[in-house]
């Protein structure tokens, strides 16, 4: 399996974020760099709106996440609710 | 009272359906290969483009919303960085030379590719890729703006910076990634957007920014990493359109797979070349580093490239035949380069200098097959002379390779103490290259190839001198001419960091902000 990844800035928009994405991909890996953050998993990466804002207590557009992204790798398919990154191979 | 029903909305998929489809009407008194000139000529063969998605799916309206979010962030920092004199904040004063080698050139290739996409955007009969070109020549003119904004604070300080857009059409070394530019917005539109999309975008791109960007936070520079991260935020859509943009063509097609790998190959060895300048930066040019450019290349293009290219293996794509030679010169191609701006530091403008003790034990951990053995006795040995007063000024000029126009200045695959040189004759002339594969680039178009500027021709032939110069006269220095030609002043622009205003002005100003005088 390869490897997919997100990157974000490191700052206080991001953090519950990245708890989130630690929740919802609990064998991904953190690897914090200087002033961004980016976060590997085997094969697929999810990002889940309900699991941020639970964390954040108020209603979360993903896209809001544009904001403060930096990369990503993998094969992306996004919705209202959750954002994919995947290889197929 | 009232209770408010909120109104169902369109979902995410829903909405970006009406945004982008059904936009367009059936010409009835023009034909479409009369509005859509350029579609043919490639050989790439498109019968649906309703199958084009985006998969971000973003659509006008929140792409305004969340582009003026991300303006009004970077502003605010920049203006904070500003009024704090942040630039002084920087590890030490040779960090500003990253600084200039970025607005000289990378930032005018930013412009050039908002004109690349404007022009896309118009000739791809899809609407679908046309909302999303339109949105990425918007971003790329952002890019080229708020690096100016961002860049001009140094400007006011520091040298080597006050006509960057004269320098980059003009300065020797920045032929290099103005003509790799040049040559993917003079193809059609699907190879550019394999060349720029796909190749940079999403194969190159996170060696360029990432470290760039991730090194000037690490060195202190606010400033870049605030308008760096800010265009970064940009290029995950970039990134992602590339790779949909080349998995469309693919899926729409057979015919389509033989031209695209053309292309893949083509400009994956096209930008690598251009990032050796972020190779000697990421080794060479930063006083506290990240990670070694080798490193960067592990991370980002051997496992991400890989993955990319093991997932496109499906398409009949494979991986470049140029990987193996890169992987080959991945122990070399920093150090060979920095060795090279080391040399011509009086004809460039930014300053160059020899690593000290520290940097290079750290290059020597980073490189331990090659830095001690082939680099550091020729890095001491400059080191020693500049000691004894002989800093050395390479004054003869290269001879440039005819494809990337780097100097023929890369060894052969495999053998560290031999140039490449490689050869071919074309109507009755001779061209020059610095690998098989730029050769090869070259053979498949000659007639784009022939006509390249370069800088070394150009001087050679007179046309690098300010208007009325003669050459002629007793005593006429070339160099003096030419660099009044790009607009830099001998003695501050160029040379040796060591002996510069910037190094000088750095220290005092630092002094002044940190001690009672
Ligand atoms: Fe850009
Ligand atoms: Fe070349």
């Amino acid at each position: 399996m390869s490897t997919v990844f997100i990157a974000l800035q490191t700052n206080e928009e991001t953090r519950p974020i990245v708890e989130a994405i630690i929740q919802d991909n609990p064998d991904c890996t953190v690897n914090e760099q200087p002033a961004m953050v980016k976060i590997d998993a085997q094969g697929k990466l999810v990002v889940r709106r309900e699991t941020i804002e639970e964390l954040i207590g108020r209603p979360y557009d993903l896209q809001e996440l544009q904001v403060n992204l930096i990369t990503i790798s993998g094969n992306l398919d996004q919705t209202d609710d959750e954002m994919i990154l995947y290889w197929n191979a | 009272m009232d209770m408010q029903v909120a109104k169902k909305k369109l979902g995410l998929k829903e909405r970006y359906a009406v945004m982008t489809r059904g936009l367009d009407w059936k010409p009835s008194y023009q034909k479409m290969e009369d509005i859509y000139p350029y579609m043919a000529y490639e050989g790439i063969k498109i019968h649906d483009w309703d199958k084009w998605e985006d998969p971000f799916r973003l659509t006008m309206d929140a792409y305004w919303k969340y582009q003026a979010e991300k303006e009004r962030k970077l502003y605010a920092i920049i203006d904070a960085f500003n009024q704090n004199n942040g630039h002084l904040n920087v590890t030490d004063a040779r960090y500003l030379n990253t600084v200039k080698l970025f607005i000289s050139g990378i930032s005018p290739l930013e412009y050039v590719a908002h004109r690349g996409f404007s022009h896309v955007g118009r000739q791809f009969p899809g609407p679908g890729p046309r909302v999303a070109c339109l949105m990425q020549a918007l971003d790329e003119i952002r890019h080229a703006q708020t690096q100016v904004h961002s860049i001009s604070n140094y400007n006011k300080y520091y040298n080597g910076m006050h006509d960057f857009h004269h320098a980059h059409d003009r300065v020797w070394f920045l032929s290099v990634p103005k003509s790799f530019f040049d040559d993917a917005i003079t193809a059609g539109p699907f190879e550019f957007m394999v060349s720029i999309g796909f190749s940079f975008e999403y194969v190159l791109t996170n060696l360029l920014f990432v470290p760039f960007v991730s090194g000037a936070a690490y060195n202190g520079d606010m400033g870049t990493m605030t308008f760096g991260f800010s265009a970064q935020s940009d290029e995950a859509r970039h990134m992602t359109l590339g790779l949909e943009v080349i998995k469309f063509i693919l899926q729409q097609d057979p015919a389509n797979v033989p031209i695209v790998q053309r292309w893949i190959d083509k400009w994956t060895w096209r930008g690598y070349r251009v990032l050796t300048l972020v190779a000697m930066m990421m080794d060479y040019m930063l006083p506290k580093r990240t990670m070694s450019w080798k490193e960067a290349w592990e991370v980002y293009f051997e496992e991400n490239g890989g993955a990319l290219f093991k997932d496109l293996a499906r398409y009949g794509i494979k991986m470049p035949d140029c990987a193996a030679q890169i992987a080959l010169e991945k122990d070399h191609l920093s150090h060979q380069a920095w060795s090279t701006f080391y040399n011509y530091a009086a004809a460039s403008n930014f300053h160059t200098w020899m690593p000290d003790e520290e940097e290079m034990a750290w290059l020597s951990s980073k490189y331990p097959n090659s830095y001690d053995k082939y680099y550091r006795p020729r890095m001491e040995f400059w080191r020693e002379e500049a000691a004894k007063g002989n800093r050395f000024y390479n004054k003869t000029l290269p001879m440039l390779c005819q494809t990337c126009q780097i100097p023929m200045i890369f060894t052969e695959p495999g053998d560290p103490t031999k140039i490449c040189y490689r050869e071919v004759d074309y109507k009755g002339d001779k061209y020059h290259f610095c690998s098989d594969h730029c050769k090869k680039i070259f053979e498949d178009e000659p007639e784009k190839y022939v006509q390249a500027w370069l800088p070394v021709h150009q001087i050679y032939q007179g046309n690098c001198f300010p208007e009325g110069t003669d050459p002629t006269v007793e005593g006429f220095d070339p160099l003096a001419a030419v660099l009044k030609y790009y607009n830099l002043e001998f003695g501050r622009d160029n040379l040796d960091f060591d002996i510069s205003e910037d190094k000088k002005n750095f220290a005092e100003w630092r002094g002044q902000a940190t001690k009672n005088v």
